[in-house]
């Protein structure tokens, strides 16, 4: 399953809420992609589920908010087109919104 | 005209939802009637003085260079809470523009000094 987040780690629990799902490939978009960002409180977070989890990170969304640079060893940045196929190659699906 | 001192509290990030372009319009609305302007950044607020924006992807405007002429209209007092540069690995050398680093006990001070204060 793909799980789609558009909110900041540090604003809601959506992250927190699909980290207790168990496993799957999470895509951070728009304000979600914060959750990529090096040097923050929720990095550990992140760190601590990628046993279970492959994270993806939209750049166009990385490049708005200035932090394209700062994106945390074992994420994948993927453009629309990586969106498309992370959508196609996942049997369903999810919007946390 | 009587002048008052308005803070605009921002706690929202840049681009995710339309909050922080409302606030600035109504910062520049307020300044335009020559009324006392400051600006408190909280939490994820504190993401739309991050530097280096680019934005051409998303097909918004960025906020970059609005923030640096904020001064010519005699806005200067930008306050940025400390904790929530920290929890997000920031400092005040990633932000766009000068800014007054003070922990959010201080700008709780600075806050019941306002004669209003308009949340985003």
């Amino acid at each position: 399953m793909l799980h789609i987040i558009n909110k900041s780690p540090y604003d809601r629990p959506a992250l927190d809420s699909v980290l207790a799902t168990g496993e799957g490939a999470i895509l951070l978009i728009e304000d979600g992609v914060y959750a990529a960002a090096k040097g923050g409180a929720e990095e550990s977070k992140i760190k601590g589920a990628m046993g279970k989890f492959k994270f993806y990170a939209l750049t166009v969304d990385l490049e708005a908010r200035g932090i394209a640079d700062r994106v945390m060893d074992g994420i994948t940045v993927v453009d629309y087109a990586g969106f498309v196929d992370l959508v196609a190659d996942n049997k369903t699906c999810q919007s946390w919104l | 005209m009587t002048t008052k001192k308005f803070m605009m509290v921002n706690r929202k990030a840049p681009y995710g939802t339309i909050y922080a372009w409302e606030a600035l319009e109504v910062v520049l609305i307020a300044a335009a009637f020559e009324q006392d302007v400051s600006l408190a950044f909280l939490d994820d607020g504190v993401y739309q003085l991050k530097k280096g924006h680019q934005t051409k992807g998303i097909e918004v405007k960025a906020f970059e260079k609005t923030w640096g002429a904020l001064e010519d209209y005699d806005v200067t007092k930008l306050y940025v809470a400390q904790e929530s540069l920290a929890e997000r690995g920031l400092t005040a050398d990633d932000l766009a523009v000068p800014v007054e680093v003070l922990s959010r006990a201080d700008i709780g001070k600075l806050m019941e000094e306002q004669d209003v204060l308009l949340s985003f």
